[in-house]
């Protein structure tokens, strides 16, 4: 455990060195702060709240960018290593190869999470002194749209750290994160639309698990059908009465796209001769 | 079980097609300062990094500190020993004093040391401060010397440890490891700078594409090698007629440059021979300025093994 978080922290240590934290940090911010102040604007006598309109519109933004920049975080982190020389020491210490693996993981998901968390934190705290009384059940929202943001950007993450183990050098490791950036966020969606419209009689359930089998997918399924409030003004009400898939069990899909591919790389990384 | 630090046994390692080691065999004891010497890719660096638990042999068997250091529970062993790689590289945007903490920690070592290493690598308090992308060559080796004596090792593998350092640091590059050697720790050295490996390994092994060509003391390499042993002469005259009838058939004449005669010959016959030079009838004395006696230096001895080999 100790090892871990010693390894953690110094790669969290790294990231803020290299302004790349920061630099994350501020995009989020920039964006959210953003997109809720223009949410805030036509709302007024609609009746829906400035926090749903932020949370529709900034998953929504999310979805795009949190993949992309835990894929350009974590591309590198293990062929990286390698190609500069570092993993030789790094390896020749007491730590075992899952543990070296884990941590550095850890710190990279931490940087996400630290961006996400004060970035649209930010978004948050904007919308508090906005002066429009929101409920509990907004904020509720809200949070969780933050966690599971936080969920995709590990996801990601661990996509990429998949990648970066599965090849020996680290444009193929661009490459391939690239590749699953395009493939789980703009073209498995093109693709599900395309059999939905050529009336391929897929059912609902093909469908659910279809969805299931994308983070990207499952995280917008849990923020725009997951509150009442906000998938009523999503446009995403009645899709979500027909998708019967629970929170918890989106969740839990999430998770599995952590772990799955982290587990595997750690399995690949402990076979790879160096 | 065994006394020894280190034991490798019919090792061979395959990368795919290449045999980076072929059935080596080696044994480092306690308190031994071994060199390993060969060009590049004959498998210095992976067998340092077979004995390190990198890799895992193709054949043979390995045991490191009485373990397996490729084994699950190696964390034990690996906590001494000190690892120098050849082009050390450090996490760029660190200082000098966060990069030598982070390996500490990792070891499990005591981080009130870390002072005391500094200093005995020779790495100024100013330098520490800063970061590690600005350090020049030396400075980075020496960082990279300090972190492989972190937690006082018992085996500490130096893979090209003085490329880029310049004679000074050279000098007191040896005088740690040297000292570290009498406190008992092992220590296996990889050079292609073999002269100065001279006087600083008690043992020398050679080797050349993966398999060990040579194994033992620079003395006992050296009546094995049997290469000749060289007298050099410096004459105030260039009458060297006389000489070449003293010196007879045992030996090979050569004029160098600068009024120097070199005489080749077996080392046997090497006191006997400058007995006849210097010392017998003084009715026909040879004036001699100088005499210089060259023992076959230990680059010699290597390109003569390699030789060896390449004939076989």
């Amino acid at each position: 455990m100790n090892t871990l978080l010693i390894i953690a922290g110094k790669e969290l240590r790294e990231a803020t060195r290299n302004r790349w934290a920061v630099a994350t940090t501020l995009l989020m911010a920039a964006l959210a702060l953003t997109l809720s102040f223009l949410g805030s604007v036509p709302t007024g006598t609609v009746g829906v709240g400035p926090v749903e309109v932020t949370i529709v519109s900034l998953s929504s933004l999310t979805i795009f960018l949190l993949p992309l920049i835990a894929l350009l975080l974590s591309f590198d982190a293990v062929v990286g290593e390698i190609d500069r020389g570092t993993m030789t020491l790094l390896l020749s210490y007491p730590v075992a190869r899952w543990q070296l693996l884990l941590g550095k993981f850890l710190g990279h998901a931490a940087v996400i999470a630290l961006a996400t968390v004060v970035g649209y934190g930010a978004a948050g705290v904007a919308l508090a002194m906005g002066g429009t009384a929101i409920g509990p059940e907004s904020w509720r929202a809200f949070a969780a749209m933050i966690g599971s943001s936080v969920m995709l950007g590990a996801a990601f993450t661990a996509l990429g750290y998949l990648a970066s183990t599965i090849v020996r050098d680290r444009g193929t490791a661009a490459g391939i994160a690239v590749a699953v950036w395009l493939c789980f966020v703009l073209l498995y969606d093109m693709a599900l639309l395309g059999i939905l419209a050529s009336g391929s009689g897929l059912g609902v359930e093909a469908l659910n698990w279809l969805l299931l089998a994308n983070p990207a997918d499952a995280y917008r399924l849990f923020n725009l059908t997951g509150f009442k409030g906000v998938s009523a003004f999503a446009g995403t009400a009645g899709l979500a009465a027909h998708v019967q898939l629970s929170v918890p069990l989106l969740l839990a899909v999430m998770a599995g796209w952590i772990a799955t591919p982290l587990a595997l790389a750690a399995a690949l990384f402990s076979r790879k001769q160096i | 079980m065994t006394d020894f630090t280190a034991e490798v046994q019919g090792v061979t390692k395959r990368y795919g097609e290449t045999e980076a080691v072929r059935g080596v065999d080696l044994t480092l004891a306690p308190g031994e300062c071994v060199a390993m010497v060969g060009h590049n890719g004959a498998g210095k660096s992976s067998l340092i990094k077979l004995m390190l638990g990198l890799t895992t042999p193709t054949e043979g068997r390995i045991r490191v500190l009485g373990g397996d250091p490729a084994s699950a529970a190696c964390s034990p062993i690996r906590r001494q020993i000190g690892f120098l790689p050849e082009n050390v590289a450090f996490h760029p945007n660190m200082t000098g004093r966060e990069t030598l903490d982070f390996y500490a920690r990792l070891k499990g070592a005591s981080r009130c040391d870390n002072d005391a290493l500094f200093e005995k690598v020779g790495l100024e308090p100013a330098a520490i401060k800063r970061r590690v992308s600005t350090y020049s060559k030396g400075m980075r080796q020496r960082l990279a010397l300090a972190q492989a004596l972190l937690g006082g090792p018992k085996l500490l593998f130096l893979d090209e440890p003085t490329t880029g350092l310049d004679p000074a640091l050279r000098q007191s590059f040896y005088a740690i490891v040297a000292e570290l050697r009498d406190q008992g720790t092992t220590i296996l050295l990889c050079s292609h700078a073999l002269t100065e490996l001279e006087g600083q390994a008690d043992r020398v092994v050679v080797m050349n594409r993966g398999r060990k060509v040579a194994d033992g003391s620079l003395a006992t390499l050296r009546s094995l090698a049997r290469l000749p042993v060289r007298i050099r002469l410096t004459l105030p005259t260039d009458d060297i007629d006389a000489l070449a009838a003293r010196v007879g058939e045992g030996a090979a004449l050569t004029r160098l440059a600068g009024g120097v005669v070199e005489l080749a010959c077996a080392n046997d016959d090497k006191v006997g021979l400058v007995r006849r030079i210097a010392c017998e009838s003084p009715a026909a004395n040879i004036a001699i300025e100088d005499i210089e006696i060259v023992q076959p230096s230990l680059d010699e001895m290597y390109a003569h093994f390699l030789r060896r080999e390449a004939a076989e």
